[in-house]
């Protein structure tokens, strides 16, 4: 029997809002226990919400993002529950009427491309923290996290891979962040994603049992938790066995997924719509406003760079992945006027420095005029692509501008043509025997003299040049 | 006269004279809880201290020229407002050490008026009720009759003006707890539209239906203290934009060719013979002043006990969850587990009426009954909203009864919880169309107990109502009395 | 009956309340006593109404997303039955 995996992704993005969703406290993350806290959000008797405009913008951003329907009324309900992070015995969320439904995203895998629909976007306000105690019989209560604003994106169960769901966070993620709503931080919580796992053979329509998967708290997680999954499922099946509907944990040392060991009860949550809260009423002109403020998304810059830029898909691809770093690229472009050449330099040398750096792009050392500077030098010989290599390394180490380390260093590139004749002249003389070799049939020894010119020219050699030039002498005879 | 005997207005008459200060007033009130609390127990605390300093300030605005109505005069607050640094327990074992950070909206609105709290009034546990017998402080005795109830669930608001243990106070309705401790006491009581009272520090029963507003002496005096407390908040998201008018405009004006409602279901049977007479009289008083009165319907009257009982209870069930033993109040000692900690802390602290509605309440929207229940409760509620909307194109405002009897004994009614939930049937209709409602004193029964008549009227109408209680108040002259404390 | 004794614990448990065997028999009389009565809504016809969730049914009550002070450690936990390092303690809970 071929089995077919059906996986729906439900992806907590929090806000990059200044201050919560229903009051004014700091939104930030890692303050001092219980330091952001007030009234309203620790959920003290006689306390209302009122909602952050913000908060409903950044989530028609990612809506509109998403070729979502932004719904014209929407709500707010109340998930009741009991927990200890949970203040108010309940969540403020939104149920049967969510800011917006139906959109989709498209992704693309060694399969090729595919569209993931989207069932909704809806706001809701996050939960504490709990911190439980090693030794001692408790747990500590951490509200500052309370009332952080939330999108949860729930995703189609059109994802038949974990490579699929891979493929579609990054493309959630990158959105997020590029849209400036969220910094998409996993391991700080910013950007949390539970799982919906079920399998059934191929052809049939119906779904089959399906598990959560929770506490995946990283790309490679979320598939290697999935990979997991699918497999256990899998295995279960094939065995005759049947699926237990329940939430199950992803442990990261073991390398599985457990069942959560509180006896999981069906939570009846009790939905109703919120009676502290009004309707939410989005028109055209809200929605066009909000539009007018959009980026261009990150599948959009890709295309238009391989197309504008000609460069091929992984470069662009790689100088996308992050707003910033594309903004970077094109002011590199614009000064230089040579894609490639700038795509080269910018993946290669700059990114391995920043890298090793834990730097940023937005506080890189070399500016993008620098660099776009630096490349049209090279494109006009002033200097070598071999200079550039160290040039390129000093712009880093000092942030000076690419002419004035030339200068300072003396790093103008030979082209004198009788002045290079020359030191070949005296690199043959001092070189007899290996003349002879090379003569004599060991083509090889032609790098060695050109090992030596640049040695003895500092590397300040045209290499195009000493090529032309050393070959002449070395073949006269 | 002593002076906690006075209206707000009088006081404030003499106070701007400087024939009296607000310490002396202050401290007029404060005799008389003396020598009456004990016996009314409208009280759960009394802030005498802070009262005698904030008398003392507003004397020193007073004589800098403040004209302010509420300047210096002594008020008392239900127990459900929360007041920055002072207990403030809302009737219940659950909140019994609770101090809020924070002024509800309404209480930082009568501290700038130059107001003096007198003391946290006594009212039924978390406002679930309507005779005040529910606290977890001891019962409210109506100072009318000692053995009967003052009404609830603001019965300690209601004693207390009835009492003169303070010259006015604020209470909370969400299904008549105004209106009926003022009917059955004797004082005058208002429950504005919703909307129209900020929410915000007002520890929540129903969302939806919750409102504060006044007990006064009389109707002049009310007007006074809707001027204070109604305004737009930005703290409360349901708190309306709607400009607010000088309610005082209203009074001392006449009702000539006025139309008035008289709600045919709302005499039928059940309603205690000399209420009805008095309210009968009431009407009659009303025609002389210059008003018509027309048989209205309202024919979704009989459905509302029920549909507040859903919408109530299940909108309380979810406010009460916070009460957990987590952050604030009581917590369960010697709890094993969360669980235990959460159970136990819950039985214990909330008391019996409580525990039921929120039975009531999480069984109405628990999954498979939240169509039947809560979401046919909110529909029916529409239809109830829709009847007033039909019988206020034919009317001005609607009289009604404000309570089918006269004030009945402790304990006469605790042990059927059905029977005290349809104590409410004439105010209920009010709070679920979000109307604003008054009660205003219009005689007493044989047995010297007081009896109220009802006005109602659309949204923001509180003018209007005013305007026939103030002409009402002057036309009937309800002879004056006293309780016999 | 409207409501049995099972419904009445789960409710309970729901809740996070709970009741002595006695105090279970009681409140379910109460609870079906008061249900019955509850069945006359079913009477009323609703055809094509809204469920009215608000009084006055008003839009859009934002804020502008700026920050306010909150309140200092001290004042958020000085009403906790239980504070140990600035946080609420409670019994630990095992996930």
């Amino acid at each position: 029997m071929h089995y077919e995996p059906v996986i729906g992704l439900e992806v907590h993005a929090q806000l990059l809002t200044n201050s919560k969703i229903f009051c004014g406290c700091s939104a930030e993350f890692g303050a001092a226990p219980n330091s952001h806290t007030c009234p309203v959000c620790l959920g003290m008797p006689g306390v209302l919400p009122v909602l952050n405009k913000t908060v409903v913008e950044f989530a028609m951003k990612m809506a509109l993002a998403t070729h979502c329907r932004i719904n014209f009324i929407s709500n707010f309900a109340r998930k009741n529950y009991f927990y200890p992070d949970l203040p108010k015995g309940y969540q403020i969320s939104q149920y049967a009427l969510p800011l917006a439904e139906h959109g989709y995203v498209d992704i693309e895998t060694e399969a090729g491309k595919k569209r993931i629909g989207l069932t909704r976007i809806h706001m809701e306000e996050d939960a504490g923290k709990l911190i439980h105690d090693e030794h001692l019989p408790s747990s500590y209560v951490d509200l500052n996290r309370t009332g952080v604003p939330l999108i949860e994106i729930v995703g189609e169960p059109d994802i038949r891979s974990a490579e699929e769901a891979a493929a579609y966070l990054r493309r959630l993620h990158e959105t997020l962040v590029y849209l400036e709503i969220c910094d998409g931080n996993m391991e700080e919580g910013s950007f949390r994603c539970d799982a919906n796992v079920s399998l059934r053979p191929v052809g049939q329509e119906t779904f089959g049992t399906r598990t959560e998967l929770k506490n995946m708290n990283s790309f490679r997680n979320v598939q290697r938790a999935l990979e997991y999954e699918i497999k256990r499922q899998e295995y279960i099946l094939e065995s005759g066995g049947e699926i237990v509907q329940e939430t199950r944990l992803w442990d990261d040392t073991q390398g599985l997924t457990l069942p959560m060991r509180s006896k999981e009860e069906a939570h009846d949550y009790r939905y109703f719509p919120d009676p502290d809260l009004v309707a939410i009423h989005v028109d055209d002109a809200w929605i066009k406003d909000v539009e007018s403020t959009l980026p261009e998304l990150p599948l959009e810059k890709r295309e238009r760079f391989i197309r504008e830029y000609e460069i091929p898909a992984y470069d662009a691809g790689v100088l996308t992945a992050s707003k910033p770093l594309a903004e970077y690229y094109e002011a590199v472009v614009k000064v230089c006027g040579k894609p490639k050449p700038a795509a080269n330099w910018v993946m290669g040398d700059l990114l391995r420095f920043l890298n090793e750096d834990r730097g940023d792009i937005r506080t890189c050392p070399v500016s993008a005029e620098g660099l776009g500077d630096m490349i049209r030098l090279i494109e006009e010989g002033t200097i070598s692509g071999k200079m550039a290599k160290d040039l390129i390394q000093e712009m880093y180490k000092t942030g000076k501008p690419p002419k004035t380390i030339i200068e300072e260093k003396g790093l103008v590139q030979i082209t004198d043509e009788g002045a290079l004749a020359q030191v070949i002249d005296g690199i043959i003389a001092a070189n007899p025997h290996q003349l002879e070799q090379y003569r004599s049939g060991k083509d090889k020894l032609f790098g060695y003299f050109v090992g030596q010119v640049m040695k003895a020219t500092q590397g300040k050699a045209n290499p195009q040049l000493i090529n032309e030039l050393l070959k002449k002498k070395l073949d006269q005879s | 006269m002593e002076l906690n005997q006075l209206t707000i207005h009088a006081l404030r008459d003499k106070l701007r004279t400087g024939e009296t200060t607000a310490v002396a007033a202050a401290e007029s009130v404060f005799g008389r809880i003396d020598v009456v609390e004990g016996k009314v127990h409208a009280y759960i605390s009394l802030m005498r201290d802070e009262a005698l300093k904030t008398a003392a300030d507003a004397d020193r605005r007073i004589q800098k020229g403040d004209q302010g109505d509420l300047c210096g005069i002594p008020v008392a607050l239900k127990d459900i407002l929360c007041t920055q640094g002072f207990k403030t327990t809302c009737g219940s074992h659950i909140l019994h050490n609770f101090i809020p950070p924070y002024d509800a909206t309404v209480v930082v609105a009568l501290k700038q008026a130059g107001a003096v709290f007198v003391g946290k009034a006594n009212m039924d546990e978390f406002a679930m009720g309507s005779s005040t017998e529910t606290s977890w402080f001891g019962v409210t005795r109506n100072p009318w009759g000692l053995d009967r109830i003052p009404g609830g669930s603001s019965g300690g608001s209601a004693a207390a003006v009835a009492a003169d243990e303070c010259i006015a106070s604020l209470g909370t309705d969400t299904g008549g707890s105004i209106r009926q401790p003022a009917s059955l006491c004797g004082v005058v009581g208002m429950k504005p539209t919703y909307g129209r009272v900020s929410r915000f520090g007002l520890i929540a029963f129903a969302s939806s239906l919750d409102q504060i507003g006044p007990f006064t002496k009389d109707v002049e005096d009310c007007a006074i203290m809707m001027n204070a407390i109604c305004a737009y908040d930005p703290k409360d998201s349901t708190s309306v934009k709607a400009d607010v008018p000088d309610y005082k405009s209203f009074l001392h004006k006449d009702i000539a060719g006025w139309t008035v409602g008289i709600p045919k279901e709302y005499f039928q049977a059940g309603i205690d013979p000399e209420v009805l007479a008095a309210v009968k009289k009431a009407i009659s008083v009303i025609e002389a002043a210059g008003a018509r009165c027309v048989e209205v319907t309202l024919p979704h009257t009989d459905y509302c006990v029920a549909v507040y009982y859903i919408v109530a209870t299940a909108e309380a069930s979810s406010n009460l969850a916070r009460y957990d033993g987590v952050k604030y109040g009581y917590r369960a000692e010697n709890a094993r587990d969360l669980l235990e900690m959460y159970k136990k802390t819950r039985s214990e602290g909330f008391g019996a009426e409580v525990k039921r509605r929120i039975m009531l309440g999480t069984y109405a929207l628990s999954s498979g009954y939240y169509d039947a229940y809560y979401k046919k409760a909110s529909q029916v509620r529409g239809r109830v909203k829709e009847d007033f909307d039909n019988a206020f194109r034919q009317c001005d405002v609607i009289l009604t009864p404000t309570s089918p009897t006269p004030a009945f004994k402790l304990g006469e009614k605790t042990d059927d919880p059905l029977q005290m939930y349809l104590s409410d049937i004439y105010t209920i209709s009010a709070n679920l169309a979000g109307i604003p409602g008054i009660s205003v004193p219009c005689g007493f029964s044989t047995q010297g107990l007081p009896i109220g008549v009802q006005f109602l009227a659309g949204h923001f109408a509180e003018g209007k109502l005013l305007q026939i209680a103030h002409a009402y108040e002057q036309c009937a002259a309800i002879e004056k009395r006293r309780p016999a404390l | 009956m409207k409501i049995s004794k099972e419904e009445v614990e789960y409710v309970a448990h729901l809740a996070r309340l709970e009741f002595s065997a006695e105090e279970v028999e009681k409140f379910t009389l109460q609870l079906d006593k008061i249900l019955s009565y509850i069945d006359k809504l079913n009477q009323a016809d609703t055809t094509g109404m809204e469920p009215m969730t608000h009084a006055i049914p008003t839009a859009n009550a934002f804020r502008e997303d700026v920050v306010t002070r909150s309140l200092s450690n001290e004042a958020a936990v000085a009403n906790g039955p239980e504070i140990r390092g600035g946080s609420f303690r409670v019994p630990k809970v095992i996930e």
